[in-house]
């Protein structure tokens, strides 16, 4: 699993990438409940905005940890919000990339320095 | 994931006298009109928010500002800025009023009892400065003011507040709705901004510090942060100002006619009073209304409404998730000949049209305490 500076984590099995946000986002977070999935063939490059999560507090948006095409939304989170915060690096997932450069993959930290780095803020 | 709040400049934060409370009950702090304070406890808003519907909640507001004004004029200098009727009050009696502004606007809104020799205010934390300003150069040296100093201001709301209140003070039980009574140095009223029945508490730092543990002892009573007290009194269509009201939203516009007493309707005599009785007489070109959407994506502040020709005819002034409605609703201020029950409008979200019905308020119907007399 990788992660994003903005607190998304990426899971890559072959060429398809699952994509979430961390636990330590869904606390900040706090309730979701509302989240905007992306069209299922939309195409979306690093960095685009692909999700939108809404908790009690405030709206807030998922980027795209790498570059890729959706295949997948997880449809649960349409009348079960609070999956992302119950278990957001499992049932919790926002949508599936099939991912077109998988070296962007590199950019992302590991589960150690995006521990390190969310102690830091 | 990048959150779309603004992250506030470092600046230091006052603290309320259970900041250390809040701390060791792992509560998240955020930055509140100058001070530091508990948005929400480990368990969460929506958790914090049933609580207060179904049992008791406990919240500090002790960042807002309690003043007292004494002195034989105080009610004429009093009536000049509020549009209540504060010649009819009598002692114990409390009134939800305005500060008014020449140009018909808010400056503030506060609560007001009548006190043995004057009256307490309590005003926004976010106003305070304003406000002491205001009331200084209108009252001027006609009147003693009195700022309380580190006050613990505790708002207990919910069914079991008067059931677990009373426990310490059994007088509390039968307290009409709007009243207040003192007991020491503490004052204790019926009142509260959640819509439910409750009770809200003002006194010295260490009582208050004693009585918060006293009442978190109790397993009825959760403490509840900022972010739970902004979606119930959201529930209950009570404005908020910054939001419903600002100093350039008349109260009639913020549907507040009936904070203006009957007898000040007549006499006007106090500041906007012109704008107030041509508003009340003519109407207004704009009126508060409350927004109801289908689940799905919540409509923020400063989002506008648009009707189907496209034209923008209002905007809304606070939005979010009702937990107890389980979708999202507004307010807002929109032109007069759209504020038609029932009719449908769109908010846009993100640049995309969310249908939404106008419905009256509030939300959620309040459950005030109703004393025997009242039922007859």
């Amino acid at each position: 699993m990788k992660y994003t500076d903005q607190h998304e984590w990426i899971r890559l099995e072959g060429d398809i990438g699952t994509v979430g946000i961390t636990e330590y986002a869904a606390q900040q977070l706090g309730d979701v409940v509302f989240t905007e999935l992306p069209s299922i063939g939309k195409i979306l490059t690093k960095g685009a905005e692909a999700a939108v999560v809404e908790s009690v507090k405030a709206a807030s948006e998922i980027y795209a940890p790498v570059s890729g095409e959706v295949i997948e939304i997880n449809a649960a989170l349409g009348a079960q919000p609070e999956l992302v915060n119950s278990d957001p690096f499992g049932a919790g997932w926002f949508f599936k990339l099939k991912v077109s450069n998988s070296t962007e993959l590199n950019e992302l930290m590991d589960e150690s320095i995006y521990k390190a780095f969310t102690e830091n803020h | 994931m990048q959150n779309t709040a603004q992250v506030a400049n470092t600046v230091i934060l006052q603290k309320t006298p259970l900041h250390a409370i809040h701390a060791r009950l792992g509560a998240k702090m955020v930055s509140f009109a100058g001070y530091e304070m508990p948005i929400n406890y480990p368990t969460g808003i929506v958790a914090e928010h049933q609580h207060t519907r179904h049992s008791a909640g406990l919240f500090d507001v002790s960042h807002m500002g309690a003043l007292e004004i004494t002195g034989d004029q105080a009610t004429q200098l009093l009536e000049n800025l509020i549009p209540c009727d504060l010649k009819e009050m009598s002692i114990g009696q409390m009134r939800y009023g305005v500060f008014m502004l020449e140009s018909g606007g808010v400056l503030d809104d506060l609560l007001i009892t009548r006190q043995k020799n004057g009256y307490l205010l309590v005003i926004n934390a976010s106003r305070k400065d304003v406000d002491i300003s205001y009331l200084k150069y209108h009252i001027s040296n006609h009147a003693d003011l009195k700022v309380w100093e580190e006050p613990v201001m505790l708002a207990l709301q919910g069914p079991k507040a008067a059931q677990v209140l009373s426990q310490l003070y059994p007088e509390v039980i039968d307290m009409p709705f709007m009243t207040a009574k003192t007991f020491g140095t503490s004052r204790i009223s019926r009142s509260g901004y959640t819509g439910e029945d409750g009770f809200e508490i003002l006194m010295n730092a260490i009582d208050g510090i004693a009585i918060t543990e006293q009442l978190l002892n109790d397993s009825n009573i959760k403490p509840i942060g900022l972010g739970a007290r902004d979606s119930l009194r959201l529930e209950a269509g009570l404005c908020l100002y910054g939001h419903e009201l600002t100093e350039s939203i008349t109260p009639i516009e913020a549907g507040l006619a009936w904070a203006i007493g009957k007898r000040r309707r007549q006499e006007g005599g106090f500041l906007g009073a012109d704008k107030i009785m041509n508003q009340l007489n003519n109407g207004t070109i704009r009126r508060r209304i409350g927004l109801s959407l289908l689940p799905g994506s919540i409509p923020r502040e400063g989002a506008e409404i648009q009707i189907p020709n496209g034209n923008i005819v209002g905007y809304v002034s606070s939005g979010g998730h009702s937990p107890t409605l389980g979708h999202p609703i507004a307010m807002g201020y929109i032109e007069e000949t759209y504020a038609i029950q029932e009719s449908e409008v769109a908010i846009l979200i993100r640049g995309q049209e969310r249908k939404a019905k106008v419905v009256k308020l509030p939300f959620v119907p309040h459950s005030y305490f109703k004393s025997k007399k009242e039922d007859k």
